[in-house]
């Protein structure tokens, strides 16, 4: 299953994950990117991928186990 | 029989569409054609973190060399010349043809040039190139003159006060960033300038730049002449479309394309990013949209268009900006310009305020938000806005997260 990752540091509140991906991303009051899950099935695989190219300093990552 | 998509430009957008390709089921060759010879890289970091030094260019790379990446073939330093639709070709600078079965033009926009000519030390910021000579000369010192006083010229001047350099912005409106921030929060924006050691000089226009780089001087039509060692002219970005004139598509002020992003009287010519013009079903008129985010969900629209073109999916994005200003991030949802009247929530004083303006048009329905400090809202904002929810609705919901927890907290 694709594994999700998120980069805290560098993660700037921007949030277009968590439009793209609300089952996914979501951000805390500090607008830091909160992972609600920590993989995802593989059919869930593009529209995850699509919402990680979505972060505008390229916090996120889907890897493979 | 494989099939071959061409991206004309290596532009966020171009890049996006081509990734967004070979991850959604495209079959065939996928080929990114851009005029630099830089691997493709992001443009944001530019006038922010590049300009200040704390990434360097590696950073800005926009591919990552995933699965995905590894199929997508790179054309660099080859500027496209000419569009062939009936005979389905680009045509490249230097005479070769490359025929494609879908092309995805992205050449994005290039920045509006200086009308003002000095000899040299007058920048503009678009490209990489112009980051790294802009740099170069803020990292002399001396005194630096912006005009221009929209997103492009705060975060210069921020960066370049962040660097230690004595900064003055010019523009010719007295209030510059009410044009996308609306009336409430144009104001605070010229505030932050001044409290962070930044001159402004609002309402008054340039009328000529003298020198040579280092030693310039730029007269304003109030009479007062500013020296300065270096220059930025940030004055907004014209799409790149020139290289279309030839092609007998719709070329005004973008490429003009139906809603699903397809340029006009074609069936396997599409636009992405900067450089399109598309009718936005929620506006009921043409639209063309500089903002990152326009340009990756353009894209991811346009592979899914060219992909699954059985069931076409019209483009109709909730707009959406932000720009990171000193210690600020403001961020902007919907078109604010398009609004009749708006609500404060929260608190707008203080040196780093956590609040919301919502925005609402004559219909009822929320336009807009500009959030200061508080990415949550803007979040609830954009759900909102997709959702074409009622102002009164979305000042209910807005007014929750705000009430739990007061306005003007620092992280």
């Amino acid at each position: 299953m694709p594994i999700l990752r998120a980069d805290k540091g560098a993660c700037q509140g921007y949030a277009n994950c968590v439009v793209a991906a609300p089952d996914v991303y979501d951000i805390d009051d500090d607008g830091v990117v909160v992972l609600l899950k920590e993989s995802v099935p593989e059919e869930d695989r593009q529209r995850v991928e699509e919402a990680a190219r979505s972060c505008p300093v390229s916090a996120l990552a889907v890897e493979d186990e | 029989m494989s099939r071959t998509a061409v991206v004309v430009g290596s532009s966020v957008a171009g890049v996006r569409t081509a990734q967004a390709l070979t991850a959604g089921g495209f079959e065939g060759r996928v080929l990114v054609i851009g005029a630099e010879d830089a691997e493709p890289y992001d443009k944001p970091p530019l006038s922010k973190h590049f300009l200040t030094g704390a990434w360097a260019a590696g950073r800005l790379s926009l591919l990552n060399g995933g699965p995905s990446d590894e199929r997508i073939e790179l054309r660099l330093g080859a500027a496209a010349e000419h569009l062939d639709v009936a005979d389905k070709q680009v045509r490249l600078a230097d005479g070769t043809r490359i025929p494609y079965d879908v092309c995805v033009i992205a050449t994005g926009a290039s920045a509006r040039p200086s009308p003002w000519a000095a000899r040299d030390g007058v920048h503009v910021l678009r490209t990489l190139g112009d980051g790294a000579a802009l740099r170069r000369d803020l990292l002399r010192g001396g005194e630096v003159v912006v005009v221009g006083g929209g997103f492009v010229g705060a975060e210069v001047a921020a960066a370049a006060r962040g660097l230690a350099c004595r900064v003055t912005i010019v523009d010719p409106l007295l209030d510059p960033m009410a044009r996308v921030l609306g009336p409430a929060v144009g104001p605070l924006l010229t505030g932050i300038h001044e409290r962070h050691g930044v001159r402004t000089r609002f309402g008054t226009g340039v009328v000529a730049i003298e020198g040579t780089s280092g030693d310039l001087r730029v007269c304003l039509d109030d009479g007062a002449v500013l020296p300065a060692a270096t220059v930025v002219v940030g004055i907004g970005a014209v799409p790149n479309d020139g290289w279309l004139r030839s092609s007998g598509l719709d070329v005004a002020n973008g490429v003009l394309c139906d809603e699903y992003c397809r340029a006009q009287g074609t069936q396997d010519v599409f636009a992405a990013g900067d450089v399109a013009r598309w009718p936005h079903p929620r506006h009921g008129d043409h639209v063309r949209v500089e903002h990152w985010t326009n340009a990756v969900e353009q894209a991811a629209c346009v592979a899914r268009n060219i992909v699954r073109p059985d069931e076409p999916v019209p483009y109709r994005p909730v707009e959406y900006v932000w720009s990171d200003q000193y210690d600020w991030k403001i961020q902007i949802a919907g078109s604010p310009a398009r609004a009749t009247d708006h609500t404060v929530i929260g608190d707008l004083t203080g040196d780093r305020p956590r609040a919301a303006v919502a925005y609402t048009d004559a219909a009822g329905r929320l336009a807009a938000a500009v959030t200061l400090n508080w990415p949550r809202a803007l979040v609830t904002c954009r759900r909102l806005l997709a959702a074409e929810a009622g102002f009164t609705e979305a000042l209910a919901e807005l007014d929750r997260p705000a009430r739990a927890r007061p306005a003007g907290r620092r992280p």
